[in-house]
């Protein structure tokens, strides 16, 4: 069976529900599965990709401790929507990912080119 | 058509349980196939038999399994998101001394490549919940 295009889409800021942690979890899993995989920030979910998060208090993981691992898992097709950046005031240098910045448009185009888009 | 369902809200606590349901059984009933039910975060609690709700409302769990084992389909709660959650299999129960279980028949404790492989082996993967 041929390998399909699965982009898991994050939509969510890191610490108020467990789906960023669980998104991750997913990709991790499906990185096993020899499928073309790629993963995309959308709106506040940008703020996942934040270095430095201090997540001590909450007593939690901290994503920018475990986002790294992504590309150790052949996990390397990292877009983050550039509008959701500029919006909360954020650059490149502020993410702890070497992540492709998308315009709208090229997001659309993109999704639209998958077989399976998994959203969390 | 093959669908598979990935169901991350919790019965009651959003519509997207609900929605699932409705979206599963008009499937079948339109003459499409479900290759798998994923249970994955909140979404684990639809696999509890033993919710009790109250008698003029909907029984939504209950209306899964009767789903479920009426139409034999391959239901799947990922057992990550379901531990931390306290659903859990006798077996599991077992592993990690606990006194009770209580996922319903029907239902089975997998990981997470059940969802990737649920995605490769539908036509479609439809997602309830946020």
């Amino acid at each position: 069976m041929n390998p399909k295009k699965i982009m898991v889409i994050n939509t969510h800021a890191p610490y108020g529900k467990a789906t960023a942690r669980e998104s991750l979890d997913a990709v991790l899993a499906a990185s096993a599965y020899d499928q073309d995989l790629s993963l995309l920030f959308l709106g506040d979910a940008v703020f996942q990709l934040l270095q430095q998060q201090d997540t001590a208090a909450l007593e939690a993981k901290s994503l920018s401790t475990a986002l790294p691992v992504l590309p150790l898992y052949d996990v390397t097709a990292i877009y983050a929507q550039q509008s959701a950046l500029d919006a909360r005031g954020l650059t490149r240098a502020d993410l702890v990912l070497d992540v492709e910045c998308l315009e709208n448009h090229q997001i659309t185009a993109l999704m639209d080119s998958q077989d399976i888009l998994l959203s969390f | 058509m093959i669908f598979s369902l990935a169901v991350y809200g919790a019965p009651y606590s959003s519509q997207a349980s609900d929605s699932a349901y409705r979206f599963a059984a008009a499937a079948l009933a339109g003459g499409h196939s479900i290759y798998r039910l994923f249970f994955y975060a909140d979404g684990v609690h639809n696999a509890t038999r033993l919710a009790a709700p109250p008698q003029d409302e909907l029984d939504l769990p209950q209306r899964w399994r009767t789903l479920i084992q009426a139409h034999k389909i391959d239901s799947v709660v990922c057992i990550a998101a379901a531990l931390r959650r306290g659903i859990i299999n006798r077996e599991e129960a077992e592993r990690y001394e606990r006194d009770a279980d209580n996922l319903a028949p029907g239902f089975e404790i997998s990981g997470l490549g059940q969802l990737v492989d649920a995605a490769v082996h539908s036509d479609r993967l439809v997602t309830f919940g946020d």
